[in-house]
């Protein structure tokens, strides 16, 4: 039964992707928050797969855990008395900041589950088709411009970063 | 079971943990970790909605940006993050007030 098997994937998925994006929210000390984000993304990266965009979920593996994961756990290491909960992870504004998101989520839940979505089923008769060649056509096609920008973009933001963490020279 | 309506009610929660971190922290770098959360909501959302409008590709051009400029986004505000700590000493973002008047 392939349909039960899929909303069993669903259900553990989102069960994880929570639980870990909790322990994000939550932990104590912020090199656990830290692995726990590692939890999240993956998870992110089990709802594109489920989602049927490979090429998304590859490049969330390679770009979030491999490299924006691992830049937050040196910033980390470089900044803080690890051990420390004090020093690393104080909770401000919890009596405010718990009702907000509290109800933001109800709200949010309430207003788009209750709206009615028309939704197209993917065309073809095969239920999987990969994602890569029409992403690499329409990079290539409609949106050559904004791909030539992000490109510029993130040049800037690392020669930026690399200008303001340098050590200066006299 | 799988529908586009479940996928936006787990996003909704992975958002409001996200802005639950943004409000309650001090230390920049968790601040940083629930942008994160923010931004990878969104983006499940954008693939969602593309993967149920007909396997659109939009969508997915649109979160494959999202997460290039969340790379660099990271990397911009963690250079800051160590710069402020070899400044201040401290990365609690209510403590770097210099310009305060």
């Amino acid at each position: 039964m392939m349909p039960d098997l899929k909303d069993a994937a669903f259900l553990l998925i989102a069960g994880f992707t929570i639980v870990s994006a909790a322990g994000v929210a939550f932990s104590r000390k912020v090199l656990y928050s830290a692995f726990s984000l590692l939890g999240t993304l993956a998870g992110a990266a089990g709802f594109f797969i489920l989602l049927s965009s490979d090429f998304i979920a590859v490049t969330q593996v390679l770009i979030y855990v491999g490299g924006i994961l691992i830049l937050i756990i040196f910033a980390v290491m470089l900044t803080n008395k690890i051990g420390d909960v004090k020093l690393t992870n104080q909770v401000v504004n919890y009596k405010v900041a718990v009702p907000i998101s509290v109800a933001l989520a109800i709200f949010l839940i309430s207003t788009l589950t209750s709206g009615v979505w028309v939704e197209k089923d993917a065309p073809g008769a095969s239920p999987y088709t990969s994602m890569v060649a029409p992403i690499g056509n329409a990079l290539l096609k409609e949106y050559l411009l904004p791909f030539e920008v992000v490109s510029i973009v993130l040049l800037g933001a690392l020669v930026g970063a690399m200008v303001i963490v340098r050590r200066e020279v006299k | 079971m799988i529908t586009l309506n479940s996928c936006l009610a787990v996003t909704a929660i992975l958002f409001a943990l996200g802005l639950y971190n943004v409000m309650t922290r001090k230390n920049a770098v968790g601040l940083l970790m629930g942008v994160e959360l923010i931004l990878n909501a969104a983006s499940i959302n954008f693939v969602a909605f593309s993967h149920f409008n007909g396997n659109h590709v939009g969508g997915n051009v649109f979160s494959l940006f999202l997460i290039v400029l969340a790379a660099s986004e990271a990397a911009v505000a963690l250079a800051i993050v160590v710069s402020i700590y070899k400044q201040f000493g401290t990365i609690n973002a209510d403590e770097a007030d210099s310009l305060k008047g």
